[in-house]
């Protein structure tokens, strides 16, 4: 026994050192160059846009882009399918969208900074506001007649940092999961006339 | 209302409820005239489809007649209806590709998110189900709020009566899918596990699309006769060698195409089967596979695998070699029912479908726990229950 265990260690050792040398030279070598692929930045594994959170969600709806346009501009149909809209106060160009935010509604004071028909809409909120918010609406032609894909991508920077980004993930409140949900919403509304619901009492 | 709940494993109970309103536009209101409890139903009862909550009213085999419609439903009151179990808009991607039990709107968005974690997409909406395909009260009451009304319910006409058609709204179409799933060539050979109702219907419908030979697979007698009585051959898998049977009777070949009307709670006491149910008992969302992975290993190389059973959640010591190196395909899913309604009712008209020889027991609303308890516990001589409110 003694024997072969003595037999071991030198290819114990050696095997050991070659892993090392190993290791060492794949840290020392550059590794392949990856050219830019094609997805949107946000779907990286590794983000870096400073502090802030960026997110967003492609939702095909068989509608036509002025119309999906038009629902975005009308605050009365925005109410219909973002459910956490309490109102909006202001001016058109400098909308106040106030939101249920889980504890009580809060405001954000924003600048619509782009709206091309059928194209694109997007709005940031204004420097000294409560919560730095840049939201944008794309509108492309599905393929093959399906309709329009409408992408939504906000960047924030979550209150209270990475803590409360995570919280208000885990309570599913992130604007991430508001947002999926709010463009299913709107595909529900466009598609079928109504907003689904599994409730068959009218109040609740 | 009285309806039946669902308060947890095997504990469910006659309530009285809130009568359902008209919610949205396209709504009805139906007042069941006949209901069944579905073998997908015992997944519920056994606990191992997950996102039930208590209260929760089942039932998704069901008709009735209409007593109230929304502004846009096209029902008139008084018409007698089947619906459909999937609930479907009719207007999106997928229902206008009529796969219906696939629809993207009739799920609440709020329900869709945990499909969409676990199976990566969202899925449809469902009648008296889990609260991943929306918990939508069921069909096991005197009342349902039907939505998309203008869309799914199958309008019959007055003088057949409720059971010739009661089956439209699931199992019917359920076994009549899986036998299309198989792109039947006439005298193919057809092996189907599991004797319940979607696999006798789906015995039935195979023998309809052509089939030369169909070989059903259980070990409850009764069931084996009905199959045998629909003209199939029978293999009792407690006294026969299910593969080397399937290849001796198949000319050495192999079934062409191979059905799995089990599902995740395959019976049985082979080594992979107990290993499931080990795992499915904690709830670790472990199906109970081992129809379909015999099912896998039975077909012929390039058959068609077609699955009506109902999965989910994972399986592994899957035979996925088997899939790959045959060259199989599979193909599964919900049944579409919308897309099969009109013409299987015509065929039922017509005198070629009887769907009434699956009856065993009749009961009224109020005796649906007693119906869930033999359902589940006598599976030889129940083979279906109809409820009456």
């Amino acid at each position: 026994m003694t024997d072969r265990r003595s037999d071991l260690f030198p290819i114990l050792g050696v095997a050991v050192l070659a892993l090392g040398v190993v290791g060492v030279a794949r840290l020392m070598t550059p590794g392949p160059r990856h050219p830019a692929d094609s997805a949107p930045g946000r779907t990286a594994k590794r983000l870096q846009f400073g502090g802030y959170q960026v997110t967003g969600r492609t939702v095909t709806i068989d509608a036509p882009r002025d119309r999906i346009h038009a629902m975005w501009r009308d605050p009365k149909q925005l109410a219909l399918f973002m459910q956490d809209l309490v109102a909006i106060e202001g001016t058109p160009d400098r909308p106040i969208w106030v939101i249920d935010g889980g504890h009580g509604p809060f405001r954000i004071e924003t600048r619509l900074v782009e709206d091309r028909a059928g194209e694109s809409l997007a709005w940031r909120s204004v420097e000294g506001a409560d919560f730095q918010i840049e939201a944008k609406i794309r509108l492309r032609d599905a393929p093959a007649g399906r309709g329009t894909e409408v992408e939504a991508h906000v960047a924030y920077v979550p209150p209270y940092g990475l803590l409360g980004h995570w919280a208000a993930k885990l309570r599913g409140l992130d604007p991430k999961a508001r947002g999926r949900q709010e463009l299913k919403r709107l595909k529900m509304l466009l598609e079928t006339g109504e907003i689904a619901t599994a409730s068959n009492q009218r109040n609740t | 209302m009285r309806a039946l709940t669902w308060h947890g494993k095997h504990d469910v109970r006659m309530d009285t409820v809130p009568d359902p309103q008209i919610v949205n536009p396209r709504d009805a209101i139906i007042e069941v005239t006949s209901t069944a409890i579905c073998g997908s139903d015992l997944h519920l009862y056994d606990a191992v489809i997950p996102g039930l909550q208590g209260g929760d009213i089942l039932g998704h085999e069901f008709m009735g007649r209409v007593v109230e419609t929304g502004p846009k439903s096209t029902l008139k009151t008084g018409q007698r209806v089947v619906v459909p179990f999937t609930i479907s808009c009719g207007s999106c991607f997928f229902c206008k590709a009529t796969l219906f039990s696939a629809c993207d709107n009739a799920n609440p968005v709020e329900t869709q998110e945990a499909s969409e974690l676990l199976y990566g997409h969202a899925v449809g909406g469902l009648f008296g189900y889990s609260h991943m395909t929306g918990g939508y009260p069921g069909g096991q009451a005197e009342y349902v709020r039907v939505p998309y009304s203008d869309v799914g319910p199958i309008v019959v006409p007055d003088g057949v009566p409720d059971e010739d058609v009661l089956f439209l709204s699931d199992i019917l179409p359920t076994g009549w899918m899986a036998a299309e799933n198989c792109d039947i060539m006439p005298g193919d050979s057809v092996a189907v596990w599991g004797c319940g109702p979607v696999g006798l219907f789906a015995v039935q419908s195979a023998l309809l699309m052509g089939a030369g030979r169909v070989i059903a697979i259980d070990h409850h007698p009764n069931r084996l006769a009905l199959a045998r009585g629909l003209g199939a051959d029978i293999i009792d898998y407690t006294q026969t060698h299910v593969l080397e049977a399937l290849m001796e009777m198949t000319g050495g070949m192999g079934p062409d195409a191979v059905i799995d009307a089990v599902g995740m709670e395959s019976h049985g006491m082979a080594p992979d089967n107990l290993m499931d149910a080990a795992k499915q008992k904690v709830g670790i969302g472990a199906d109970r596979a081992h129809a379909l992975r015999m099912a896998l290993m039975a077909v012929r190389k390039g058959g068609r695998v077609s699955i009506p059973g109902v999965y989910g959640g994972m399986a592994d010591k899957f035979p996925l070699g088997a899939l790959m190196e045959k060259g199989l395909q599979v193909r599964s899913g919900q049944t579409h029912v919308q897309r099969y309604g009109t013409r299987l009712l015509d065929m039922i008209m017509e005198g070629k479908i009887d769907t009434t020889f699956l009856i065993s027991h009749r009961l009224s609303l109020e005796e649906a726990p007693r119906g869930y308890r033999n359902f589940a516990e006598n599976q030889n001589d129940w083979t279906k229950v109809v409820l009456t409110p």
